[in-house]
């Protein structure tokens, strides 16, 4: 196990395009942390950098304080699943795990043990003695983790394991992965371009933007407090709403009505005459079941609702507006970045499963205005970010792996004591 | 498919097989004809006789045949041998790297693939008498190499390139150096294509005659194409049909034998389930 460290981290290709763009970035002993952002933004080069199979053009890689940049993978002693498994088609499931363990000598009762107790881990010991043509996606997946843990290797690195997988296997792969790694408690780097499993697998997720850091926070951090307009965006969905808004004082007015900010806020956004917006789904909801208490908090309005789904626990409603055609264009560049093709703009919201708002209707929406951000739409900088709110999300983030990590420790030492025993008995 | 397609199907290629195989079938009938019946102006021999092969096996003219299929099996292996080993590091550098002159070497292989037997037989006839490789192993080994070579590194290039290199990366990082990476996962993965290019390489050797008959004279190293032309018969009146027949009969059973051994082992496919199906 070990902590890795990158610093000014570079990765220009042939034509001199930097894939990878000055990163700088620490990741803890034990911590599991999320490389995230849409196709092309140089979350895998990165990823293939830290285990050695792509070269770094500058900047240092250090691997439990060792620099690593000219050591070839195998003396960096990472193990990695790939997207597609790469398993080896011609050798068993049982000499899959080996591979590993067979290229460092290891002795073969010691090989077996080892291969046993992963399968064990994976439940795989059906599986053994086929070949990985004959399995299914979710059982080569298994393999190609079980290969990765067999050894004790200084971390792990995912890249995007779980992306030729249906939707229902990938839920469960999502948190087997979890579960292992707080139960090994190793050193792992995820990379993802699916934000579910950045939210729920990371302890810290760096969100990536054509080959540079955006942020680097805990999930609940980069959701309510990003850093820009990219980080709002892409986390969160259905993604976060952004209305034009122009400020006087302390008011905002936009599409929907005015906002009223804090003093905080509007201190924040003073001097700008044209802003961004972004209110989160869940900050609206129909008027009518909002009770009298927290009214006050936001404000109401009134809007023609396009379209309604329906969806059992939560029902969507989506509410076309107006925006200037600055703004429309900035909007649209967006999504585009985030790889998405919004073409109108609209407000996605969510309102309870048990409102009766109608398609086509005229309805009244609360919307609670505690929460939202004002965005440069410039800049796309989040003026409103509460940086201490932030750092203390993280902070609690923190102590929380910590917490695990040692429980992991506690529970392995005892685990091997068992096991050691019963190889005895 | 209808049944009418399908019996159409059937009787093609019923009819082509035949055509294809029937020079065969006359060779074998000839082959076990005696000298006085090879004229009986019918398909089939009127009596079954072995003659022919007694002849060239234990008979006059076992002096000639039997050197000469031992040169062939010997020459023509080791030229395989030599030119599966060096095609497979060649296509693997091919396949995987990126280096300077690779399309001039492709292309080069392809120019020396197509290029006139003939008009180098004539020069090398010269350069083997002086330096000593005329009617030795060696001397057919090299001009074997030139003529597999090429083919070679041009199929299994093509076989390294259908392996996901993700194997290749996956075995570093599972900590092996590169030659591990390639004996233990490039190498088996290959093995079809492998298997295939010897085949290919074996059969070019083994039918060659040019280079057989020009640069041997002695059964010291004369392979069995060039001792099929130089077979006489009892007399000077007599063509030695049944014991050549005989004899293309023997010199074709390793080749069939060699395609129904390794045809269990060119089995395509071999890397589904390496990546997702």
């Amino acid at each position: 196990m070990a902590s890795i460290q990158m610093k000014n981290i570079v990765k220009k290709y042939g034509d001199g395009f930097p894939a990878v763009n000055d990163i700088s970035l620490d990741i803890a002993d034990g911590e599991f942390m999320i490389l995230v952002g849409p196709s092309g933004c140089g979350k895998s080069t990165l990823l293939r950098m830290i285990v050695g199979l792509e070269d770094i053009t500058s900047g240092d890689m250090v691997i439990g304080g060792d620099r690593v940049n000219d050591k070839a993978p195998r003396d960096r002693n990472l193990s990695m699943v790939f997207q597609n498994y790469a398993l080896y088609p011609h050798m068993s499931v049982y000499e899959n795990i080996a591979f590993p363990l067979r290229l460092a000598k290891t002795p073969d009762d010691k090989v077996d043990r080892l291969v046993k107790e992963a399968a064990d881990v994976l439940e795989l010991h059906e599986h053994l003695e086929r070949k990985p043509a004959n399995l299914s996606g979710g059982q080569r997946q298994r393999v190609a983790m079980g290969r990765a843990i067999v050894r004790q290797a200084e971390a792990f690195l995912f890249d995007e394991p779980l992306s030729n997988l249906d939707a229902k296997l990938r839920g469960q792969m999502r948190t087997e992965i979890a579960r292992l790694q707080r139960r090994l408690g190793i050193t792992t780097v995820y990379v993802t371009h699916d934000q579910t499993e950045a939210m729920t697998l990371g302890d810290r997720v760096c969100v990536l933007r054509k080959g540079s850091i955006q942020q680097v926070a805990s999930p609940r951090e980069l959701y309510e407090q990003p850093v820009n307009l990219f980080v709002a965006g892409f986390i969160g969905s259905p993604p976060m709403n952004f209305l034009p808004a122009t400020v006087q004082g302390s008011t905002l007015t936009t599409p929907f009505g005015t906002i009223e900010l804090d003093e905080r806020r509007a201190a924040a956004v003073a001097g700008h005459d044209l802003l961004l917006v972004g209110i989160r789904p869940e900050y609206f909801e129909d008027a009518s079941l909002v009770d009298d208490a927290k009214k006050h908090l936001g404000s109401t309005f009134t809007a023609r609702v396009d379209v309604t789904e329906w969806l059992g626990d939560q029902q969507y409603a989506y509410i076309p507006y107006d925006a200037p055609d600055t703004i429309r264009d900035r909007l649209r560049e967006l999504s585009k970045e985030l790889d998405s093709e919004e073409l109108r703009t609209q407000a996605i919201v969510s309102i309870d499963a048990s409102s009766r708002i109608r398609e086509g209707r005229d309805a009244e929406f609360w919307l609670d205005s505690r929460k939202v951000h004002v965005f440069d739409p410039e800049s796309g900088v989040n003026l409103t970010r509460d940086e201490q709110a932030g750092a203390e999300l993280t902070r609690m983030a923190d102590e929380d792996r910590q917490e695990q990590v040692a429980e992991a420790a506690g529970g392995l030492t005892g685990e091997r004591t068992g096991g050691s025993g019963s190889t005895a008995a | 498919m209808s049944t009418k397609e399908k019996s159409w199907w059937i009787v093609a290629g019923v009819a082509i097989a035949l055509y294809a195989l029937s020079p065969i079938a006359w060779i074998v009938s000839l082959s076990f004809k005696a000298p006085s019946d090879l004229a009986n102006g019918s398909f089939l021999p009127t009596v079954f006789s072995t003659e022919n092969y007694g002849l060239i096996l234990n008979g006059e003219a076992s002096d000639l045949f039997l050197p000469a299929l031992r040169n062939s099996f010997g020459i023509c292996l080791i030229a395989t041998f030599i030119s599966c080993v060096l095609s497979m590091f060649a296509a693997y550098a091919i396949a995987r790297l990126d280096f300077p002159g690779k399309k001039f070497i492709l292309g080069t292989a392809l120019a020396v693939a197509i290029f006139p037997v003939i008009s180098i037989v004539t020069p090398l006839f010269n350069l083997w008498r002086q330096i000593g490789l005329y009617d030795t192993w060696p001397g057919l080994i090299i001009p074997y190499l030139s003529l597999t070579l090429p083919l070679s590194i041009w199929t299994m290039s093509a076989f390294f390139r259908e392996i996901p290199w993700e194997m290749e990366q996956a075995a570093q990082v599972d900590g092996a150096t590169t030659w591990q990476a390639f004996r233990k996962v490039i190498v088996p993965l290959a093995a079809p294509g492998v298997f295939t290019t010897a085949i290919i390489a074996f059969f070019i050797a083994w039918n060659d005659f040019v280079y057989g008959i020009s640069l041997t004279s002695t059964g010291a190293s004369r392979p069995v194409p060039a001792a099929l032309g130089l077979f006489s018969g009892a007399s000077q009146f007599e063509d030695p049909t049944g014991a050549i027949a005989a004899a293309a009969v023997i010199v074709t059973i390793p080749v069939v034998v060699l395609v129904l051994v390794f045809q269990r082992r060119i089995v395509a496919g071999l890397t589904n389930g390496a990546v997702k199906g």
